[in-house]
This record gives structure tokens, C-alpha cells and sequence, in this order.
């Protein structure tokens, strides 16, 4: 039972990095059916911003997250201008190689830069270096911190979509874009700001997931960020909550197979996941069945 | 007519023979190095990794990302055979059981999956090849992450002209069948399709079957002559790679797919000498090619002898004008 509790507690920890990057992954697939591939790298990115943050300029885990948010938040920007915004009319297959080369580009441009060694992040100091005992069950300070900025960061979300203007406008736009941009919405802006605060929860996981487990590389988007999502598909492509609950499930589920089970089948059983909710609920969790329409 | 039909089949086999008896000629004479020789066993790979995608998702417009996966299967069958009886005739048995598995594993994967669309449909195609490299990741016969060295080479020449061009040959005639229009109508719009009496499961399934049975033939082929498989070959990034290879020739056309898996080979051997910026400047191509050109070199027209003829029929037409 307290092993039990244990990977629970490793598990949340886990799942809040995999919700944060699959809601990145959930609002720009509703709002223009692309499945972003470079949405994996942004995080990366992020990783690599913290750490140069923390190594290089000294800063405290809260200022180099609020940089690494802002540098990726700039930085989905400029891709969603540059790679897709021209691509709005043409056929989703040609978008979706666009972002393919987006994410080889992120990755192989980042390696260019920073050689491809993983490089660990530099040691915590003061109150991130204790860990709480409940009984049995050990809670690290880091574990607190990762729920504690994710859950910030998903209440400040959900205020934004739900009670701004600009929230209301995303709604708008992924139920109907047409009739969105009849309403006078700018559509155009609306997609870049859904890809602005995508990247930013990216880059906020991504500085997270350094402190967690201390290690980074360029290539370490791309496994996070099919998980991630795996999870969106999950909770229900397009749906809020949906990732966020998608990327709980997934997180517990593979420390949960990775602590009983034979941890070199964590992932296969993610994808396992993936295949089954597809066949038996391709709407996910929270979706709704669309009817065809002629 | 007839008599003219037969003349032009008689051209075509006897093009397919000139070629292949050009090439080895050149071997034969060292004029093709093993350098050279690798490139051309890539390119032909690529071909038939890349016509049978085309297949798939160029004709039928079933949108597939887990083409290595497909390929692994018939590789690693394949390499434990020849690995266990060395001799060119369990290569050829090892070769046609590899791409049986893949077909039937095409099979197994395609009836459930091929409810789905678009979108869909390519997540569930990735999540089943990165089960199959996980399996092979793990298995003891495939000897986990460290692969197999299977140590000899059977691949040749001849057998990878003669399943490149069967590939092709058996591609093209299906797509030109009344199968093959089936599949195409799919792609156009698979409610009308249906509406016209066509069973879109059906066509569906056999162009993943086809598509994987080429696709292990390609990956016996490459295990018998770069002597080394392992899982992590067959991942995500080679998946995308025959995607990229299909688009950038243009869904829908083989010989663009061709021609871009010619392309291709020799963008890479010249960005050989630039190994770090190498795969910055794949990217930035195929992001720079989806902008500009996003139904690809060919669109989804072929490339053939007359398509030369009629372009040569506008000059003369237009040089006549002129005088």
C-alpha cells in the first residue's frame, strides 16, 4: 500500500509535466486540427533556457522559469508566423510535414549550438533540496514544486480561456473559424496567441522536467512529446480538462508499469493506451461523438 | 492498336533489362564502387519504402506514419534467418516470410485501425510502430538494443533491381486496376465512394497489406546488406523520412516518388562533408519545399515517355511559329 502511494506521489509529479505539454498540444489542435510536432522541441527549448538561466546567470528557479515562459512564448510566435500562418489554406498533410521540419529543425539547430552532450542542471539550493516524510512515503520538495507551478499555471489558463475576451475569441475560432471571422474576430491573431500560451506551459515543463530529473539533451522532446500527446488523444483532442486528465493517467500509468512492472515496457504501454482508446473511443475521454455529415 | 500496345510492352521490358544489365556491367567493371554501390542500394530501398507509402497514403489517402515499423518486421525476419542458414535460398525464404509477417501484421493493425480518419488514423500507425521497435527492444532473439550483426550480404544487384522494379511494376498496375481506382475514390471522398458500392474497409485494408508487404521486402533488403539492424533505425525518424520522401515527390505520383528518392540521396551524399549542419539544412529544405511547393515535385502526375514527347511536340510547334 505505501509503494502504492509512493508511485502515486511519483506518478502526479510526472503526470503534471505531461498534462502542461499536452495542453500546448490540445488548444493547437483545436483550434486548426494540426498536430504540432515541433510542440516537443518548444519544450526542449525551454529546458535549455532554464538551464543556461540557472548555470550561466545565477537566477532562482522561479525567475528563469518566468524567462524560459517568455523565450517560448516568443518563440512559438515566430514559428506559427513563419512555417504555418502561410500554409492556413493548403492540405493538412502538407501542415503536418511543415511541422516535422519545424521539429527536425529545433532539434538539430539546438544540437548545432550546444553539441549534443546531455548536460545535467546545476544542484538546488535552500528549501528545493528537502524532502518531507509522510509515514513512509517521501514527497521531495522538487515533487511539490513541479504540482504546485502546474497547477498555477492550469488555473491561470483556465481563467484566460474561460473569462477574457481573448479566451472567448479561441473558443469562437476552433468551433467555427468562418463564422468566427464574420463575428470579427482576428482569427490570425487569436491562433497566434493559442500558440503563444501553448508554448509557454511547453517551456515551463521543460525547466520543470530539468529540476526533476536533472538531465537534458536536445533529442529529449521528442519521446515527452508523443506521450504527451498520447495524453491529449486521451482526455479528448481539443478539450482542456481532457489534457490535463489524460496527462495525469498517463504519468501514473508509467510509473505504475515502470515500479511493478518491467520498466523497459513503459512506453510500449503508452501507445498500448493510445491504440486501445482509439479503437474503442477515438473522441477520448471527455469528446464528443461527431456524426458525419455528407 | 493491338500491334502497338505490344511493341510498347516489348520497349518497356526491354528498357527494365538494358538498365539492369548496364549497372552490373559497370560493376562488374569497378566502375561502381562500394561507395557508389551503398548509394544505389538507398536509393532503391527508398523507392520501394516510398512507392509502397505512396500507395497508402498518396492513392488511398490513408494518412500512415508507421511505415518503419512495417519495414523492421521484414528486416529483422529476414536477418534471423540468414543469420541461422547462411545461403542465398534461405535469404530469398527469409526475404518473402519477412514481408508475409509485415502483410499480416499489416493486416492484423489495418481492420481495427482503418475506422479511423486523417489525423487519427496517423497517430494510432505511429503508436504501432513504436510498439513494434519497443517489442524488438526487448525480445532476446532480436538481442534488444544492441541489434543484430547479421554478417553476411546477399543483397546484390540483381535482387534489388528485381524487387525495385517488381515493386514498382506491381504498384503501378494496381493503381491502374479497377482496385486501383477503387482506392483513389477513397481518397476523393470515401462517403461517396461508399455510396457508390465500393467497401472502403476492403480497398483500405489491401493497400495496407500491399504497402506492407513492400515495405518488408525493403527492410530484408537492408538488413542483408548493411549487415547491422537495430531497433532505434526503424523509429519515428525513419518513418518521416518515407513520408518526406512521398510528399516531396508528390502524393500520388510513383515516379515522383522516384525521382525524389533520387533527390534526395544526392542532397544528402553532398551535405555528406557538413555532418553537423547536415540534418539544419534537411529541415530548412522541407519546411522551405511545404511552403512553396506543398503538392510536391510531381503533383500527381506521372513522368513518362510521352509526357516527354508532348513537351517536345509544343517546342517544335512553337519553333514552326516562329518561322
Amino acid at each position: 500500500m505505501e509503494q502504492f502511494l509512493q508511485q502515486i506521489v511519483n506518478g502526479v509529479s510526472l503526470g503534471s509535466i505531461y498534462a502542461l505539454i499536452a495542453l500546448g498540444y490540445t488548444m493547437v489542435y483545436g483550434i486548426i486540427k494540426l498536430i504540432n510536432f515541433a510542440h516537443g522541441d518548444i519544450y526542449m527549448l525551454g529546458a535549455y533556457i532554464g538551464y543556461f538561466c540557472m548555470t550561466y546567470f545565477h537566477l532562482g528557479v522561479i525567475p528563469s522559469l518566468l524567462i524560459a515562459m517568455a523565450i517560448c512564448t516568443l518563440l512559438g510566435v515566430i514559428i506559427e508566423r513563419i512555417a504555418y500562418k502561410p500554409l492556413r489554406n493548403a492540405t493538412r498533410i502538407a501542415v503536418l510535414i511543415t511541422a516535422i521540419g519545424v521539429s527536425l529543425f529545433l532539434e538539430y539547430g539546438t544540437m548545432f549550438f550546444v553539441k549534443a552532450n546531455v548536460r545535467s542542471y546545476p544542484p538546488l539550493k535552500g528549501i528545493l533540496t528537502h524532502s518531507f516524510k509522510l509515514g513512509s512515503i517521501v514527497v521531495t520538495a522538487q515533487q511539490i514544486l513541479i504540482v504546485c507551478i502546474t497547477i498555477i499555471l492550469m488555473a491561470f489558463l483556465q481563467f484566460i480561456v474561460k473569462r477574457t475576451r481573448i479566451g472567448k475569441a479561441m473558443r469562437a475560432v476552433s468551433l467555427d473559424r468562418d463564422a468566427a471571422e464574420l463575428m470579427g474576430i482576428n482569427v490570425d491573431n487569436t491562433i497566434s496567441f493559442t500558440f503563444a500560451l501553448g508554448s509557454a506551459l511547453a517551456g515551463a515543463a521543460g525547466i520543470l522536467v530539468g529540476i526533476y530529473y536533472n538531465s537534458i539533451n536536445p533529442l529529449m522532446g521528442i519521446l515527452p512529446g508523443l506521450k504527451a500527446f498520447v495524453a491529449a488523444v486521451f482526455g479528448g483532442i481539443g478539450i482542456i480538462p481532457g489534457a490535463m486528465i489524460g496527462g495525469y493517467f498517463i504519468g501514473t500509468v508509467e510509473v505504475m508499469v515502470a515500479g511493478y512492472g518491467n520498466s523497459m515496457f513503459k512506453d510500449a504501454v503508452v501507445f498500448a493506451i493510445l491504440i486501445l482508446i482509439l479503437i474503442v473511443k477515438p473522441s477520448g475521454l471527455l469528446g464528443k461523438e461527431t456524426k458525419e455529415k455528407v | 492498336m493491338n500491334k502497338l500496345a505490344e511493341i510498347k510492352g516489348i520497349k518497356k521490358w526491354f528498357a527494365l533489362l538494358l538498365t539492369y544489365v548496364i549497372v552490373q556491367l559497370l560493376v562488374s567493371l569497378n566502375i561502381i564502387n562500394d561507395y557508389i554501390m551503398a548509394t544505389i542500394t538507398t536509393i532503391c530501398i527508398n523507392i520501394i519504402l516510398a512507392v509502397s507509402l505512396n500507395l497508402i497514403t498518396g492513392f488511398t489517402g490513408q494518412f500512415s506514419l508507421g511505415h518503419a515499423g512495417f519495414m523492421s518486421i521484414g528486416a529483422y525476419t529476414c536477418a534471423i534467418i540468414i543469420m541461422r542458414y547462411p545461403s542465398p535460398l534461405s535469404f530469398i525464404i527469409g526475404l518473402f516470410l519477412g514481408a508475409i509477417l509485415a502483410a499480416l501484421l499489416g493486416f492484423i493493425v489495418g481492420l481495427p485501425t482503418l475506422r479511423l480518419r486523417g489525423d487519427y488514423l496517423a497517430i494510432a500507425t505511429l503508436g504501432m510502430a513504436e510498439i513494434i521497435r519497443f517489442v524488438f527492444l526487448n525480445l532476446d532473439i532480436t538481442n534488444g538494443a544492441a541489434g543484430l550483426f547479421v554478417g553476411v550480404q546477399y543483397t546484390n544487384w540483381l535482387w534489388l533491381y528485381v524487387f525495385t522494379a517488381g515493386t514498382v511494376i506491381l504498384i503501378t498496375n494496381f493503381v491502374n486496376s479497377s482496385h486501383g481506382r477503387a482506392c483513389i475514390s477513397i481518397r476523393e471522398d470515401e462517403i461517396a465512394a461508399e455510396a457508390m458500392g465500393i467497401n472502403t474497409t476492403k480497398y483500405k485494408v489491401i493497400a495496407f497489406i500491399i504497402g506492407a508487404f513492400c515495405a518488408g521486402i525493403a527492410g530484408a533488403l537492408y538488413a542483408s546488406y548493411f549487415y547491422f539492424i537495430k531497433p532505434d533505425l526503424f523509429g519515428f525518424l525513419k518513418s518521416i523520412d518515407i513520408l518526406v520522401i512521398v510528399v516531396l515527390g508528390g502524393l500520388g505520383s510513383i515516379s515522383g516518388s522516384i525521382l525524389a528518392a533520387f533527390l534526395l540521396a544526392i542532397i544528402s551524399s553532398l551535405l555528406q562533408s557538413f555532418p553537423e549542419i547536415r540534418m539544419v539544412i534537411y529541415s530548412v529544405l522541407l519546411i522551405v519545399i511545404m511552403l512553396f511547393r506543398p503538392q510536391g515535385i510531381m503533383g500527381s502526375k506521372e513522368l513518362s515517355l510521352s509526357a516527354f514527347k508532348s513537351l517536345g511536340s509544343i517546342f517544335e510547334r512553337k519553333n514552326g511559329g516562329e518561322r
